[in-house]
């Protein structure tokens, strides 16, 4: 059996599993400018998607209007059966602890420890852990998953960038989310950090069986972790395949980004 | 035409400063309440004011009394000193100035920080966590800055006054039991609420510019330092307005 024939049978395996997410003709856009222009997509259970694109295809507004940070014009997003657009701010927010998402500038909060960054969510979401267990517990869990448990008492001036991208995953794991959101999660980061961040994203997703939908442009950060691709041109879906498929594709568009 | 642009964004942000007090009156009133981080607010915004507010007071004090001292001494009316400065300070000089050094400390830091949260997706990361942003980051410092601008002022207020006795000390031989009561036998509660209702409406007022600002933080670490700037320009504005509308007010209900 050759790759192709692998990867092909690997994707049916995929669509076999239940849909964790699936957004279906999603418009946005900001004055004239149309950011999407019907984008669809489903991510399975278990499953790595990664979508690529290049700046302003419309990826960073297509992930923040999966969370509600923006409003999309029209379309709609199912997140494990529930209709995002007709959640009240209750129900969407109780949707948002089985959402994990990782900005691309990590987004700590400069005020606090990493102890009290990572308390954060958890504080917010007391009754959902109060008896599973207690709180210093699932800090050093989601520390130690990350190997930053000797950073908790830092504040996150004093981190370094992969460090800070390590803590902001740990927060995004705390309340143990279904379903993982990483925008550009190697951007800005050296190669050897990059692998690290890489190798951690696919432990987390053996560990904590998530979901994981990862936007980037970074070809090596896909070829690890990818189970799927969707290449986004224009705010539309253009091409989707398995990481072996698009790369040795002969479609211009898609060549550019594996060359 | 480009009278017409400015005049229109200008139009704009009052609307949207409109939405922002809308908002806020509605989500203070709602649980969840954010008491602790209220707490954390009310501490921070008064300990990080209170030094700043002491050393105002003291020089207003000192200086409005060296200042007046020879005019009044031309007329032989020296005794006159505590009273005039208890009530210049008392009615106005102590709540706007300290009120415009509070704005300088307070409005442009929560304009940078909240405008920091913004572009670095600090806000966005809160929200996404379930937490909303509005409530724990905007209501917790209005509120906080309502309530300890005017203990900051009383205390601000006091401070100016032992100023002023260290001058007629010095200069009159003037002891302090006989400074405070002339001070408090011309101060009247009509002198002090007036003053001290109108220092809640420009903590209000200081504190929702400067989150106005911070919160709609846009285009990077150069909005950030727009967003403080303006927090300040705006503010001290704003103060002056409602010092106008404070005095106009007490003056119908006192007769000043």
């Amino acid at each position: 059996m050759n790759t192709e024939q692998n990867n092909s049978k690997a994707i049916e395996n995929i669509e076999t599993k239940s849909v964790m997410l699936e957004i279906k003709d999603l418009r946005k856009s900001f004055g004239d400018n149309a950011v999407l222009n019907g984008f669809n997509l489903k991510l399975y259970e278990g499953e790595n998607l990664v979508i690529m694109g290049k700046s302003g295809s419309g990826k960073s507004v297509m992930i923040k209007c999966l969370v509600g940070l923006l409003q999309a014009d029209s379309g709609s997003i199912k997140i494990m059966d529930q209709e995002i657009n007709t959640l009240n701010q209750k129900d969407l927010n109780i949707l948002r602890t089985e959402i994990g998402f990782l900005f691309q500038g990590s987004a700590l909060y400069d005020s606090m420890t990493v102890r009290e960054n990572l308390e954060f969510p958890l504080r917010r979401h007391k009754s959902r852990f109060q008896n599973t267990s207690n709180m210093d517990e699932l800090v050093t869990e989601a520390l130690e998953s990350v190997g930053l448990l000797h950073a908790i008492d830092l504040m996150p001036a004093e981190l370094s960038g992969g460090m800070k991208r390590r803590i902001a995953l740990a927060r995004t794991l705390i309340l143990k989310p279904k379903i993982i959101l990483y925008d550009e999660p190697t951007s800005g980061l050296d190669p050897i950090t990059s692998k690290e961040i890489i190798a951690l994203m696919r432990s987390i997703q053996k560990q904590y069986k998530t979901s994981s939908l990862i936007i980037t442009h970074d070809v090596d950060c896909a070829r690890v972790v990818s189970e799927r691709i969707i290449l986004l041109v224009d705010g539309v879906n253009y091409v989707e395949g398995t990481y072996s498929e698009l790369s040795t594709s002969t479609d211009v568009q898609v060549k550019a980004f594996f060359k | 035409m480009r009278n017409s642009s400015s005049m229109k964004s200008f139009l704009i942000e009052v609307g949207e400063l409109a939405l922002f007090v809308k908002r806020f009156f509605k989500e203070v009133f709602t649980k969840p309440f954010e008491f602790k981080e209220l707490i954390r607010q009310c501490y921070a915004i008064g300990n990080r004011s209170i030094l700043l507010v002491g050393v105002t007071g003291f020089i207003i004090g000192l200086v409005i009394t060296l200042q007046t001292r020879p005019t009044l001494e031309e007329f032989g009316a020296e005794s006159w000193m505590p009273s005039m400065v208890s009530l210049s300070i008392i009615r106005e000089i102590g709540p706007v100035i300290i009120a415009l050094t509070f704005a300088g400390r307070i409005a442009s830091g929560i304009g940078a920080e909240l405008g920091s949260m913004r572009v670095t997706e600090q806000i966005d990361a809160m929200e996404v966590s379930g937490t909303n942003p509005f409530k724990f980051l905007v209501v917790t410092r209005i509120v906080a800055a309502t309530f300890m601008l005017p203990l900051l002022v009383l205390f601000g207020d006091a401070i100016a006054l032992f100023g002023s006795y260290i001058i007629e000390n010095i200069k009159g031989e003037v002891s302090f039991m006989l400074y405070f009561n002339k001070v408090f036998h011309v101060l009247d509660f009509s002198d002090l609420i007036p003053a001290t209702i109108k220092t809640f409406f420009f903590g209000f007022a200081i504190a929702l510019v400067g989150c106005f600002k911070g919160y709609n933080c846009e285009k990077g670490t150069v909005g950030v330092g727009a967003a403080a700037n303006s927090a300040v320009v705006f503010s001290s504005m704003l103060l002056f307005i409602i010092d106008f509308i404070a005095v106009f007010v007490t003056d119908i209900f006192f007769d000043l």
